[in-house]
């Protein structure tokens, strides 16, 4: 008996060791990719998480993958899931679902490692984010608003939907630098999320946020509260504002979203990559799904978003440090 | 009555065969959700959105409101059978629940549970009808000098909850406010107590801390002990509420609305705080207050029905303003923008057969919860005949699972196991649990309250009280405070001696 034991120990551990990379072996010589993984370092509902599986799902519709998984691993702005997409080095078939927080969220929370450890795929999208006041806010103008926070910082109160290093706190330190304020004088206050901010600015709470555009276009409509500026380069569409260079603040900021790799990739990994997502922005069902979601086509591939992806460290890593924060 | 006509509508709506059969889906996965541990109904909201894109708007919301109602049944089943709640809403109802549960009362507990959340459900709901624009608007009022007014008023009523020992009361209520202060600080972006690790920058979720404390803590309690004693299977009572289960539980069902709704509708509102704060209040009226923390059936009835109306309140701000106030509503925020539909102002004008079927649909799936859980309560009550050994490994192995399925990360079974031997040694020295579990919901909700209440008013004290909301609040509070001493003035030494002390 006990040797029989013995043997169904040896033989399931065999089943277990041998048999998967028995499965997955001739995956690699094909061209294209077969299956992929997608991290999410948010929690489900979040947005890197709607960009990944809205992305996954019309991958697969359009037949570019034949299969594609989803998951998540949320933590400490993101970086949780950073360090592992960087502790995965040389995984061809793994990318992950990120945007301008997690830049932000590497300074803040000390991370070790950075986003340039990865291999950056492709920048997917992009929001602007707005300038906004109540409707009973005495602001009529980013003009009247800017005199009134230059004289007194303190007392105009700023309202953002993401904690320190988040989108919604670089645009309006941005704001600040570019008028001549000084970064640590401005009272930002943060809110979880666009939803709770939005509550603020209806009360009057804070004499003005910032934040996405896409959660407020209908309060916009219904006229509830009065969009100041819009931070982007051009105009928006359906949102009667200027944009903040047009109103004398030589400041252009969007929040924006994308997919790095791991690093230490093979070029003909990185490439299949990069293929894959430049093939997904040409599907009639990725356009249908920036389309239903409001969101701006923002592509740019392989070298390009690297080039972006530095700029964009370098200028949040500007603004978090006169404040201390990096 | 234009409301009451677009309701009927909407029951047309949600009658339809399709729509039924999508309710009835939508309550049982989200009662099946609420049971398992680790998936909270946000994010099986979350996993289901791309399956539902098959389906059009109105069928889809009618199944993610049975997940959301379905969960909250759900949850409160784990919390008393086995002490281990499966969501924050759900804590509250283990303290005296799981005590029923282990009395042989399970079943008039799950029983009690599932009828205040049927109570909770229909009149939150009904407010929602009525209400909704009114209680959207007072919403956007409330702003963080109010809610740290609320929170002062929470940290009193705490020393009802305290103990026989204040100072054993007060030392769990630290260490609570302790495991509170982990993480990333929200407004400066400073570690605390992190020890550098990524994985304590978001800080420890309640419902780790109150498994760890509840359900590790009392196992290992229980094995340190069970040689000493006979495992003797726990007792399985009647089944059914008696008359005076029924003449203790409904008052305690009609109030819990009356805290729980409107805590919904405001934002940061969540379950959380008013679950605790109806519990307080039913011991506070309770003529059995002897019995709470013991099984009185009131400290179940109040804070289930408290949970369910949060559950409507949520919905108000989420449909009438697009304000998400907990983490279902930000996801079903999300799924409204995947239709192209945007939740705010305009919604009950465009969206009106979408807004009043997804309603009726929430009067329908509440009848099914109560139709399904009320038979199930007994069966569920039978698990605890299982061997004391089995059960509490069991036990272990539930929340283990849930605790790594959050983030299926290891690192969060390595904290709720250190937690959980914390609430072994707090058991070993007498230090009651129920305070430290307040002192991690309260002590972070408050301190982020007031620090930002202070920043509003840029630093001058007077914003902590410059709203009308929040002078009241205060004035109860001070009412509260000398009460005795206003009582004593006002009643003249009587002969009589003191009545024992109940609450100390």
């Amino acid at each position: 008996m006990r040797i029989r034991n013995w043997l169904a120990v040896v033989g399931a551990l065999a089943v277990v060791v041998l048999v998967p990379p028995l499965l997955t072996s001739g995956a690699d010589t094909t061209a294209s990719l077969r299956s992929l993984r997608v991290l999410v370092p948010n929690a489900p509902g979040g947005g890197y998480d709607v960009t990944a599986r809205t992305a996954a799902k019309a991958m697969e519709d359009a037949e570019l993958i034949r299969n594609t998984e989803v998951f998540n691993l949320p933590g400490a702005g993101g970086t949780v899931g950073l360090g592992r997409t960087v502790s995965e080095r040389g995984n061809g078939k793994l990318v992950m679902s990120m945007g301008l927080g997690v830049v932000g969220s590497v300074y803040t929370n000390k991370a070790p490692s950075s986003l340039l450890d990865t291999t950056p795929i492709a920048k997917l999208i992009e929001e602007p984010d707005i300038v906004v006041v109540g409707e009973d806010s005495p602001y009529r103008t980013l003009d009247e608003l800017v005199r009134a926070w230059k004289a007194d910082p303190g007392a105009v109160t700023v309202g953002g939907g993401s904690s320190p290093g988040g989108p919604d706190h670089l645009a309006p330190m941005l704001i600040a630098k570019a008028v001549g304020l000084d970064p640590r004088a401005v009272n930002y206050i943060p809110f979880d999320g666009g939803g709770e901010l939005l509550a603020s600015v209806l009360g009057g709470k804070v004499a003005f946020g910032v934040s996405g555009v896409g959660e407020y276009r209908d309060q916009i409509e219904a006229g509830q509260i009065r969009v100041l500026a819009v931070t982007s380069g051009s105009r928006l569409s359906g949102v009667d504002a200027p944009t903040l260079r047009e109103s004398g603040v030589d400041v252009e900021f969007n929040n924006w979203r994308g997919v790095v790799a791991p690093p230490g990739i093979s070029d003909a990994d990185r490439a299949r990559l990069v293929d894959l997502f430049t093939d997904l922005h040409g599907t009639p069902q990725w356009r249908e799904a920036l389309a239903r979601n409001g969101w701006t086509d923002a592509f740019a591939p392989g070298d390009e978003f690297g080039a972006f992806l530095r700029a964009e460290n370098d200028r949040v890593a500007t603004v978090l440090k006169d404040l201390g924060l990096a | 009555m234009d409301s009451f006509t677009n309701l009927l509508e909407g029951f047309a709506t949600a009658l339809t065969p399709t729509h039924l059969a999508l309710a009835a889906l939508g309550v049982l996965l989200g009662t099946a959700i609420g049971v398992l541990p680790g998936i909270g109904p946000a994010m099986a909201v979350a996993l289901l959105l791309p399956v539902t894109y098959g389906l059009e708007p109105t069928g889809a919301f009618i199944m993610f409101a049975g997940i959301y109602y379905g969960g909250m049944f759900g949850g409160s089943t784990t919390s008393i059978l086995l002490n281990t709640p499966g969501e924050s809403a759900a804590v509250v109802a283990a303290i005296d629940g799981n005590p029923m549960a282990r009395k042989g009362r399970g079943s008039q507990a799950l029983a009690a549970a599932a009828i205040g959340h049927f109570v909770g459900g229909v009149i939150g709901t009904v407010l929602l009808v009525l209400l909704a624009p009114t209680v959207a608007e007072f919403a956007v009022d409330i702003g963080a000098p109010d809610f740290f007014a609320i929170m002062v008023l929470a940290f009193i009523a705490v020393t009802s909850v305290l103990g026989a020992s204040r100072v054993r009361g007060f030392a769990s209520l630290l260490i609570g406010l302790t495991i509170g202060l982990v993480g990333l600080d929200e407004m400066t972006g400073q570690q605390r107590l992190t020890f550098g690790s990524l994985h304590l920058a978001d800080g420890i979720d309640v419902v780790v801390v109150a498994v760890a404390l509840f359900a590790v803590g009392e196992s290992l309690w229980v094995a340190a002990h069970l040689r000493r004693k006979p495992a003797s299977a726990i007792p399985v009572g009647r089944a059914f509420l008696g008359r005076e289960d029924f003449r203790r539980s409904w008052k305690p069902w009609l109030r819990g609305p009356v805290i729980g709704f409107p805590f919904g509708a405001i934002p940061a509102g969540g379950a959380e705080i008013p679950t605790f704060l109806s519990y307080v209040t039913e011991k506070r009226l309770s003529q059995h207050r002897d019995e709470f923390g013991k099984g009185a059936i009131e400290g179940v009835a109040g804070p289930e029905a408290t949970a369910s109306a949060s559950a409507a309140g949520t919905l108000v701000s989420m449909l009438t303003l697009g304000l998400p106030t907990t983490a279902v509503a930000a996801v079903m925020l999300a799924a409204f923008q995947q239709y192209g539909i945007q939740p705010g102002p305009l919604l009950f004008e465009r969206e009106s057969a979408l807004v009043w079927g997804l309603i009726a649909s929430l009067f329908i799936g509440l009848c099914l919860l109560l139709v399904l859980n009320l038979p199930l309560a007994p069966v569920w009550a039978k698990l605890l005949r299982i061997p004391r050994p089995y059960l509490y490994a069991g036990i272990l192995f539930f929340a283990s699972v849930g605790a790594y399925a959050v983030n299926a990360d290891v690192f969060d079974l390595l904290v709720m196991f250190v937690i959980g031997v914390l609430g072994f040694v707090m058991r070993r020295y007498g230090l009651p649990v129920l305070p430290a579990i307040i002192g991690v919901i309260l002590g972070p909700a408050a301190e982020q309250q007031m620090r930002r209440a202070l920043q509003l008013s840029d630093g001058s004290l007077t914003g902590l009280v410059n709203t009308p909301f929040s002078l009241v609040v205060y004035g109860i509070v001070v009412v509260l405070l000398l009460w005795p001493l206003i009582r004593r003035l006002f009643r003249k030494p009587s002969p009589q001696p003191e009545r024992p002390k109940v609450d100390a």
